[in-house]
């Protein structure tokens, strides 16, 4: 079977084609979903869910650390976006940076209590954490609004300077998300090829050699989660945006075990573009099974088991075995071979 | 003093006692190597030197520290390395890459986030050295994985020796290998042993006698005999598995 790890990027291009065809149909979203009668908000779903599940992936493909209850900071970043627009300032990059620091503190803490663990007491404390979360915002009701959620959270315009435009419409607010989707697309591709993402890697193959090598494995281990609660912030706030609202429903372990079926679907194990594809296909099966049938979960779910079960790797991996079949003109030449 | 010392060291799981009262010392520039029955504790032994177990009783230091109770990324990250019985290799990723991770250069860069590993020619040269040490030079962008059993023994030695280390524990090195493979070995830790501080569990005595500076026998989690191989060459025990393993062979 492929893996994530089994193809070093080399030379190492900030570009790559992947992204330019990404950035293209980024682009043309908000003429695609029309014309397949899809709705513009569809798109804004997406993208902050790709956003999510790529930070998540870090975490779950990359390192092979289990976490069920990530949901819960994806529920903290919109809960963080929602407040500092109600209590400090009506803000775009104040509610951004609220966000992604009130996520990334939680998961720091979270993170220093997971990262001595291993297996499946990791994920359990993962639930644990996830569940507590959870109960906070069901029950802080003067913060959080409890069960109707925090309700009349603006779409702050957007400034650079002294230029400024509104997101209240929902094709300004996808194009906002596809940008910052962009830029976590480019610089999670360059540290999956760092040196600090290789040995995350090197974790998740072998957790015992990384130490004997030398490596202070549970300190990678605290900085991936803590990365992946921050980006899990960053899409959270999107989120309080689209929604105009910030809810406790997707802090539940339903939600949180969601994002692990994207990710397994879209192939998150074996490539850096699994959460990608997985995301798409979720909300497209979403839409147009749900078209069809009130029952398209159950669809979804039967899906996602024979996925399981007959390709692990996912569509990614189908994808690659596809590139794969078709004869290469030449071997790719290894650039180091004549120093050798 | 000798490089690395181990003092009256116990170890026991449970009610099970594996090591009693080991005490070893591993002299700089020689090759040191540790046999003993299937059992004997030896590859416990190791573990207890380099930091995966903590000893119950004893003392460790190396370089005059003490390391005993230190953790094996620390302990690692002084200058010991070491292979393992089990062979235990970065097994999705390419065979450079097992090297690379190892390498005190990489280790410094392990919190860049943003500068690609696969284009640095610094660590890509340095581990093409590595890997050529040990024959492997020309496998370097295969998948590890797709090594053949000898190769991955290799590669095993190679990541030990990516970290630079002031001292060498192998356990079993051979240990599976075919003859040829096995005489391989043995030109590899002579090249070697000029370097570097060795130390070597092995059951092929063959191999042992002829590459050893000092042997120690470990027997029911205890020291039994130690000496220059051909001192130890008439110890009963060591009379008694030889011939075992002439009369087997
Ligand atoms: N983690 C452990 N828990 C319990 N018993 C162990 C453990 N590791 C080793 N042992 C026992 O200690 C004894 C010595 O094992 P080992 O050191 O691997 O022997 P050797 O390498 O000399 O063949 C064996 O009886 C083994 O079953
Ligand atoms: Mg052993």
């Amino acid at each position: 079977m492929i893996s994530l790890s089994d193809i070093p990027a080399r030379p190492a291009a900030w570009i790559t084609l992947p992204m330019v065809v990404l950035a293209t149909v980024l682009l043309a979203t908000p003429w695609l979903l029309p014309a397949v009668g899809l709705y513009q908000y569809l798109g804004i779903e997406i993208a902050i869910w790709i956003i999510f599940a790529l930070g998540f992936n870090l975490l779950f493909g990359y390192t092979g650390l289990h976490s069920f209850g990530h949901g819960a900071y994806l529920g903290i970043g919109a809960y963080a976006f929602g407040l500092f627009q109600h209590n400090v300032a009506v803000s775009l990059w104040g509610g951004l940076l609220a966000a992604v620091l009130t996520a990334g503190v939680a998961g720091a803490l979270v993170g220093a209590f997971l990262s001595h663990r291993r297996g499946i007491y990791y994920a359990l404390l993962t639930i644990g954490f996830g569940q507590i979360f959870w109960f906070l915002a069901m029950k802080l009701h003067r913060v959080t609004g409890g069960e109707d959620g925090l309700l009349g959270i603006p779409r702050p315009p957007l400034t650079l300077g002294s230029w400024q435009v509104a997101l209240t419409d929902n094709r300004a607010l996808f194009y906002f998300a596809a940008a910052l989707l962009l830029i976590v697309v480019v610089l999670g591709w360059r540290l999956a090829n760092s040196p600090f993402g290789r040995v995350l890697q090197a974790i998740r193959q072998n957790e015992t050699r990384a130490r004997f090598v030398g490596y202070e494995v549970w300190r990678f281990k605290w900085a991936v989660f803590t990365l992946s609660a921050i980006l899990a912030g960053l899409a959270g706030s999107l989120l309080a945006m689209a929604q105009q609202g910030a809810y406790p429903d997707v802090m539940s372990l339903h939600q949180s075990g969601l994002v692990v079926m994207m990710v397994l679907v879209g192939g998150g194990l074996v490539s850096f573009w699994g959460p990608v594809l997985g995301v798409v296909f979720y909300f497209v099966a979403r839409d147009v099974l749900g078209g069809l049938t009130e029952t398209w979960l159950l669809w979804y779910g039967l899906i996602f088991m024979a996925m399981v079960i007959l390709r692990p790797e996912g569509l990614a991996g189908m994808l690659h075995g596809l590139s794969r079949r078709r004869p290469r003109l030449q071997p790719a030449p290894a650039p180091a071979t004549e120093a050798a | 003093m000798a490089l690395f010392e181990a003092r009256n060291i116990h170890k026991r799981f449970g009610s099970r006692v594996v090591l009693e009262n080991i005490s070893l010392s591993f002299e700089a520039g020689q090759v040191s190597g540790i046999m003993g029955p299937n059992g004997a504790g030896k590859s416990t032994c190791f573990h207890v030197l380099t930091g995966q177990h903590k000893p119950d009783r004893g003392e460790v230091t190396f370089d005059g520290q003490r390391i005993s109770g230190l953790p094996p990324q620390r302990i690692a990250r002084m200058g010991v390395s070491r292979s393992f019985q089990l062979m235990n290799l970065f097994d999705d990723t390419v065979v450079i890459e097992n090297v690379m991770l190892a390498l005190p250069a990489f280790r410094a860069r392990r919190l860049h986030a943003m500068a690609a590993v696969f284009s640095d020619r610094v660590l890509i040269d340095q581990a093409l050295a590595v890997l050529d040490q040990v024959g492997l030079a020309g496998r370097a962008w295969d998948a590890a994985a797709s090594l053949s059993y000898g190769d991955r023994r290799a590669l095993e030695i190679a990541v030990a020796l990516a970290a630079e280390p002031r001292i060498l524990f192998l356990d079993e090195p051979t240990s599976g290998l075919g003859i040829e493979a096995t005489r391989r070995l043995a030109q590899l830790v002579k090249r070697l042993r000029d370097r570097y501080t060795i130390v070597m569990i092995e059951h092929d005595m063959r191999f042992l006698f002829e590459l050893a500076d000092r042997i120690s026998v470990i027997h029911w989690g205890q020291v039994i005999a130690e000496g220059p191989p051909a001192q130890l060459a008439d110890n009963k025990w060591v009379r008694r598995s030889t011939l075992a393993e002439a009369t087997h062979a």
